[in-house]
């Protein structure tokens, strides 16, 4: 099979690093080869940050290059359009809502462009937007919106949801295995 | 059993199953996790040590001692370590001695993209480069008996890309060989003239044999495609080619990066038709290649700087690259910022207020240079700001006595700042040194250090303490601020410039990220009280924005540091029950 890429992107500190180790799971478990690529130390104070994931029958490299990935999924809604770049024609971008203004907004040198969304789905972009934050509060923590995210992934992905349950029971601590798994269930069943 | 391990985490168990018994390393990324994962296996003694030279040297020991031993650091890193790198060549070793240094393509946490190969040539050491976390696993383990089988350290260059890319690694067991006894060997130990007079030729001659190894070694292979293309590749550049060519060029690809091999690679040339050198950084392959006749393509097409990828490397065959959609809209950039509650912020808000001159170093303080802030005028090397403020001074001519300060961490300070402030004392500069000590190592992601209290292992260590140390090195003036306390911090800025002779501040305050400092409530503003003076922003505090006109607080970043209620001239920035008083004090006891 052809390598297949997936991008999870995001600001520095939202815990991109346990979607792309239950991803890495879930892929490991069907008995892909593949290479997660993370960049750690600098980026990671308040940064945008970014995750390659790439899997398939023999993965050479471990970085996701323009019209290469087949998902990007974003923690914050314009780092969704900062990388939308790396999605390949008929990729999905699947996002979280939320605004987290960079430092140049903060001290107005610069706009947050709010719209952009909207002019990626203009430009044929499959787009699916929710709010992650309040689905993860409504499983009872904010800094499961990651896996809220992966929940929605997992609707548009050819893994079935048991082995994905499976993965989030190898992955995260035994105390917050339920509050992930809800957090999983609301983002898998989330439709606009 | 198999397992996903970034490259690091795979030499880590590497180093386990050859058996290594001594670690010592310095943080640095993308280094740092080589020693931590390593510190996770109980029968390996790991350490931080307060740098990379002291590091190497305790490697060095532990090897002299006859047992196997390692330490790892990033490529600056190994400038600081070079002394020991350079003659531990000559005295060769007793137990296997490797060193893990790991470049930075493309700069993403580093002040340099310096090319670590150049070390391995100039030291005459081997130094493999290991493609994916299987090879670093199996690299690490071949390092050590290269080293032992060849009398020599033996260098393990990791990069970005290899060292923070997790891949599939089949683990094995740990083998620990026969602890060597030990045996006084001055010919070979003690480097005075007389004796190194006498190890140079066997290090040429280490060289030789090393050269006629390469040539053989399974490490440098070759993977015979379309012949039309042939290319001589290492690390990730052969994973990126691989990618795009698959079996559509021929591959060397290179595993020992030094010393090369000469007749595998004439070899390769003479069975290919147009033959190309795919490195990051230095043409460090296509000079050997030039130097031993064999005509390549390679830095004229792919250039010095930053990182490859598969679409750069496309790009430059002038095959063509995928299509895709972008945005027209501008996206601002994200940089990285200091931290909600950043400790820092508090004392580069003081300097930047006062217009003060501020020579700084390497940490996330690094990250006070950014706008607003805008509080740092130099950032060179460890230690640099202090031995640099110096110079300054000097140059200056008394002129920058009142009005220049340096900036330097805790664990900064430690690894060569004291060197520094001994020239200060020494040489009599009257430099305002500014230590910001906030407990722990911190860009690299926590780690101990000697000014923190703990071991690698978290378990209680000896605590050096700061102000005595100060003290001892010659500076009388000494004293302690707590940077959350604006006031008292521009109290003692001010008082140290006008001093007139050198001190050192101590802002001490621990990093608001460390698990025992408990955040406070979040500060909230009154929006009847804001008068949209705006003031509160030049803290760029990323907890702090502008809603519909006023300031506005988010309160799932905020950690209620009260910093930015301090600069509020009109009393609409507030926590609604908590004071000042009852912050943690700021000399906080780690659990």
């Amino acid at each position: 099979m052809e390598t297949k890429g997936i991008v999870i992107c995001g600001v520095g500190g939202q815990g991109s690093l346990l979607a792309s180790k239950l991803l890495g799971k879930v892929l490991v478990n069907e008995g892909y080869d593949i290479k997660v690529s993370e960049v750690h130390g600098m980026s990671q104070r308040g940064g945008s940050v970014i995750t390659y994931v790439r899997y398939g029958d023999k993965v050479y490299s471990p970085v996701v290059q323009s019209g290469e990935a087949d998902f990007v999924i974003s923690f914050e809604k314009i780092e969704a359009a900062r990388y939308a770049h790396l999605l390949k024609k008929g990729g999905i971008i699947i996002t979280n809502t939320q605004r987290i203004d960079p430092m140049p907004v903060i001290i107005g040198a610069a706009e947050y462009p709010d719209g952009v969304l909207d002019e990626l789905t203009a430009k044929g972009v499959q787009i699916e937007a929710l709010d992650a934050l309040a689905l993860a509060e409504q499983a009872g923590s904010a800094k499961a919106v990651n896996i809220v995210l992966m929940g929605q992934l997992a609707k548009h992905f050819h893994i079935a949801y048991d082995k994905w349950i499976a993965a989030i029971e190898q992955t995260v601590k035994p105390k917050f295995i339920d509050l992930n798994k809800k957090a999983f269930e609301l983002g898998y069943n989330y439709s606009k | 059993m198999k397992e996903l391990m970034i490259g690091n985490a795979a030499v880590a168990r590497g180093l386990y199953e050859a058996g290594v018994e001594v670690i010592s390393s310095y943080p640095g990324t993308p280094s740092t996790e080589i020693t931590e994962f390593a510190a996770t296996y109980d029968d390996i003694y790991c350490e931080w040590a307060p740098n990379e030279k002291v590091a190497m040297e305790a490697a060095f020991g532990a090897s002299l001692r006859g047992v196997r031993s390692a330490c790892a650091m990033k490529h600056v890193g190994l400038n600081v370590a070079a002394d020991p790198l350079f003659t531990l060549s000559y005295t060769g070793v007793t137990g296997g001695l490797v060193v893990c240094v790991a470049d930075d393509p493309g700069m993403h946490s580093s002040q340099n993209e310096q090319d670590s190969r150049h070390y391995a040539i100039a030291a005459k050491v081997p130094m493999l480069e290991p493609a994916d976390s299987a090879e670093c696993k199996e690299f690490a383990k071949l390092a050590f008996d290269i080293s032992e089988q060849f009398d020599t350290p033996c260098l393990l260059r990791m990069c970005t890309r290899i060292a923070h890319a997790q891949s599939v690694v089949e683990l094995g067991e740990r083998t620990v060989p026969e602890k060597k006894p030990y045996e006084k060997n001055p010919q070979k130990f003690i480097m005075a003239p007389a004796n190194a007079i006498r190890r140079h030729p066997f290090v040429e001659e280490r060289t030789k044999k090393l050269t006629e190894y390469a040539e053989t070694s399974p490490v440098n292979r070759v993977e015979m495609g379309d012949t039309r293309i042939g290319i001589i590749a290492t690390g990730a550049c052969y994973q990126y080619c691989k990618e795009v060519f698959g079996e559509g060029a021929s591959i060397l690809k290179i595993g020992m990066v030094n010393p090369l091999p000469v007749q595998k690679i004439k070899d390769f040339a003479a069975s290919v038709e147009k033959l190309y050198v795919v490195e990051e950084l230095d043409g460090v392959i296509e000079s050997h290649c030039n130097n031993i006749g064999v005509k390549v393509i390679g830095k004229e097409l792919f250039g010095p700087l930053g990182e490859f990828s598969q679409k750069s490397i496309a790009q430059a065959f002038g095959l063509p690259v995928k299509e895709t959609v972008t945005a027209d809209t501008q996206i601002p950039v994200r940089p990285p910022v200091m931290c909600s509650g950043c400790p820092h912020r508090g004392m580069f808000y003081v300097l930047s207020k006062n217009k003060i001159t501020v020579l700084g170093d390497i940490g996330c303080y690094t990250l006070g240079s950014a706008a607003p802030l805008t509080a740092l005028d130099s950032t060179l090397c460890m230690g640099a700001s202090i031995s640099g403020l110096h110079g300054f001074a000097k140059a200056a001519q008394g002129e920058a006595d009142h009005n220049t300060v340096c900036v330097i961490g805790d664990s900064t300070f430690m690894h060569s700042g004291m060197t520094g402030l001994a020239n200060i004392a020494y040489n009599g500069s009257k430099a305002t040194v500014i230590i910001l000590d906030n407990s722990i190592t911190g860009m690299t992601g926590h780690q101990q250090n000697p000014t923190t209290g703990y071991n690698i292992k978290g378990d209680p260590a000896t605590k050096i303490n700061l102000e005595a140390l100060c003290h001892s090195l010659g500076i009388n003036r000494v004293r302690v601020v707590d940077p959350y306390n604006l006031e008292e911090t521009e109290k003692a800025v001010k008082e140290e410039l006008a001093a007139d002779e050198a001190s050192v501040i101590i802002s001490r305050r621990p990093c608001v990220l460390l698990k025992y400092v408990k955040p406070r409530k979040p500060v909230m503003v009154d929006p009847d009280k804001c008068k949209s003076c705006k003031r509160c922003m030049k803290l760029g505090c990323p907890s702090i924005r502008i809603k519909d006109g006023k300031a506005n607080i988010d309160t799932t970043l905020c950690v209620g540091c009260g910093v930015c209620e301090q600069l509020c001239p009109f009393d609409a920035i507030g926590h609604e029950e908590q004071t000042m008083a009852e912050l943690p004090p700021a000399q906080c006891v780690a659990q």
